[in-house]
């Protein structure tokens, strides 16, 4: 399978504040890979610099082949993201959100791709719907299709389903799924939901203090760590010293 | 009590932009009145055959408000609906992003200065376009300047976030006591008529009452006008720039909260 996101010995300083230290990892085609860490571990801000929201203190990302640093325009053509601390403009209808959006990213038949979103993530009835009106899980679908606009190669979330209840959040979960598979994607989930992890992802990183302590796929991290779950993997990691790199 | 108290005196020790919007407004307002009290004290003639002279220099000034906190306006929309970070990652070059708000800014500054100028004749039997073709050059030229502030504010947001927002409201009464636009530059002293001089907004604004009052035009005013506008204009494109750049570094795309 081909790597599309390459990402080598990245390190981020904050003036001597040392966020993320020198991390490594790919993210194959039709790849889910989750990223996991105690809050402050450096994940926001590995997302921002696969972005281009945030420059690298030293290291190299490539996105599809092409280097991020130089080529930031062509490659966020090809990728997207979510995450429950972001929102779309709250006045404009979901339809007019869609549009500006479609038009920021060059689409050449929007209203196609708005239907076709729209009649997957179950929005028909909402597109004239003012944005800020909405609740959290149809706001979060809608977001969801801004992300996908683009029909990206790449997808980035950030707790795709926080704040989301059960019922929303299985969906959103289910569409990725599917959504993955038939487009042979690559998504970097960032999640504290455990569950969510072990059902998406083929393989986890897990980040604490700015590098990468442990990696595997989630029933390989259970076994090594012999916890029950990953959650219980999770706090173990989160509380050990930096000794498992 | 106590505690709300010390919420919002942590939120202003810390930020620099916030303590200067303390310190300069009660200055600004001060130095500005005082100068135009000063003026009509000791000129009381001055207008007298140029009724409508104050107004048309008033919806001057208005414009060169509207384009500028417009600009100032479409940037701060994006940080508070939080939608910031779509924007920077949608595949816009920076040029494109600018562009978009100079042509939006223009349009909204029309909108605005349309009526304006429309009810001023049947009010108080005034037209702007008194000042003739000219009237064209000198709106040209605030427009440049206009949306000159507006980068450069746009740029301070960039570089310190939405503690610059209080810099974006009052930059236009920063600069009012040096642009001269409801007084002649001679009423200034002259260590600010050195600074005034540097600004296009005196060429403008003299050239507005040279044109109602003495019937003539100096195109001398004009041209220096369009030298200072591109001077300030490509230093704002540079620094707009220089503003992504250290954004990128210190990481404010992905952090505009308070």
């Amino acid at each position: 399978m081909k790597n599309l996101v390459e990402v080598k010995n990245i390190k981020k300083n904050y003036g001597k504040n040392e966020a993320v230290k020198g991390i490594s990892f790919n993210i194959e085609e039709d790849e889910i890979l989750g990223l996991l860490g105690p809050n402050g571990s450096g994940k926001t801000t590995t997302i921002g610099m696969l972005l281009g929201l945030l420059k690298p203190t030293s290291g190299e990302i490539l996105i599809n082949g092409q280097k991020l640093e130089g080529n930031r325009i062509e490659i966020l053509e090809q990728i997207n993201f979510i995450s429950p601390y972001i929102e779309l403009p709250k006045k404009l209808t979901v339809k007019q959100n869609l549009t500006v959006y479609g038009k920021l990213y060059k689409i050449n038949n929007i209203n196609e791709r708005i239907e076709f979103l729209s009649e997957k993530l179950r929005l028909g009835g909402l597109l004239n719907s003012i944005t800020g009106e909405l609740s959290s899980g149809q706001k979060n679908r809608v977001s969801l299709a801004k992300a996908l606009i683009n029909e990206p190669k790449v997808l980035l979330l950030d707790e795709p389903t926080a704040s989301l209840d059960p019922e929303v959040g299985d969906f959103v979960r289910s569409f990725l799924e599917d959504y993955k598979k038939e487009k042979k994607i690559s998504i970097l989930l960032a999640s504290h939901n455990m569950n969510e992890v072990t059902r998406l992802c083929k393989s986890i990183l897990m980040m604490k203090d700015g590098i990468i302590i442990d990696k595997g796929n989630p029933e390989e991290l259970i076994s090594k760590h012999g916890r029950k779950n990953l959650e219980e993997v999770f706090l173990k990691l989160s509380r050990s010293k930096n000794e498992l790199n | 009590m106590y505690g709300l108290f010390l919420r919002h005196f942590y939120l202003i020790t810390r930020s620099f932009p916030r303590i200067l919007d303390l310190v300069y407004w009660p200055t600004i307002q001060i130095t500005l009145w005082g100068f135009i009290s000063n003026f009509f004290a000791t000129h009381t003639t001055y207008y007298n055959n140029a009724v409508g002279v104050i107004l048309t220099c008033a919806i001057l000034y208005d414009f060169l408000f509207r384009t500028s906190i417009g600009f100032n306006m479409l940037f701060l929309e994006e940080i508070w609906s939080r939608n910031f970070t779509n924007l920077f990652i949608a595949p816009m070059k920076i040029g494109e992003i600018l562009t978009s708000l100079v042509a939006t800014a223009l349009i909204r500054a029309l909108i605005g200065l349309i009526p304006a100028v429309l009810l001023t004749s049947p009010l108080f039997g005034i037209s702007i376009l008194d000042l003739g073709i000219f009237l064209f050059f000198l709106f040209l030229s605030l427009y440049l300047f206009g949306i000159t502030l507006g980068i450069l504010v746009s740029a301070g947001l960039l570089r310190y976030g939405p503690s610059f927002e209080n810099i974006a409201w009052s930059t236009m009464f920063l600069l009012a006591p040096f642009g001269c636009i409801y007084y002649p530059i001679e009423i200034l002293p002259e260590m600010f008529q050195k600074i005034a001089y540097l600004l296009p907004l005196v060429y403008i604004f003299e050239e507005a009452r040279n044109i109602l009052i003495n019937q003539t035009v100096d195109i001398q005013n004009i041209y220096n006008a369009f030298m200072w506008n591109g001077v300030y204009f490509v230093l704002s494109i540079a620094l707009f720039y220089y503003s992504f750049h250290v954004a990128k570094k210190k990481g404010t795309l992905i952090n505009m909260g308070e």
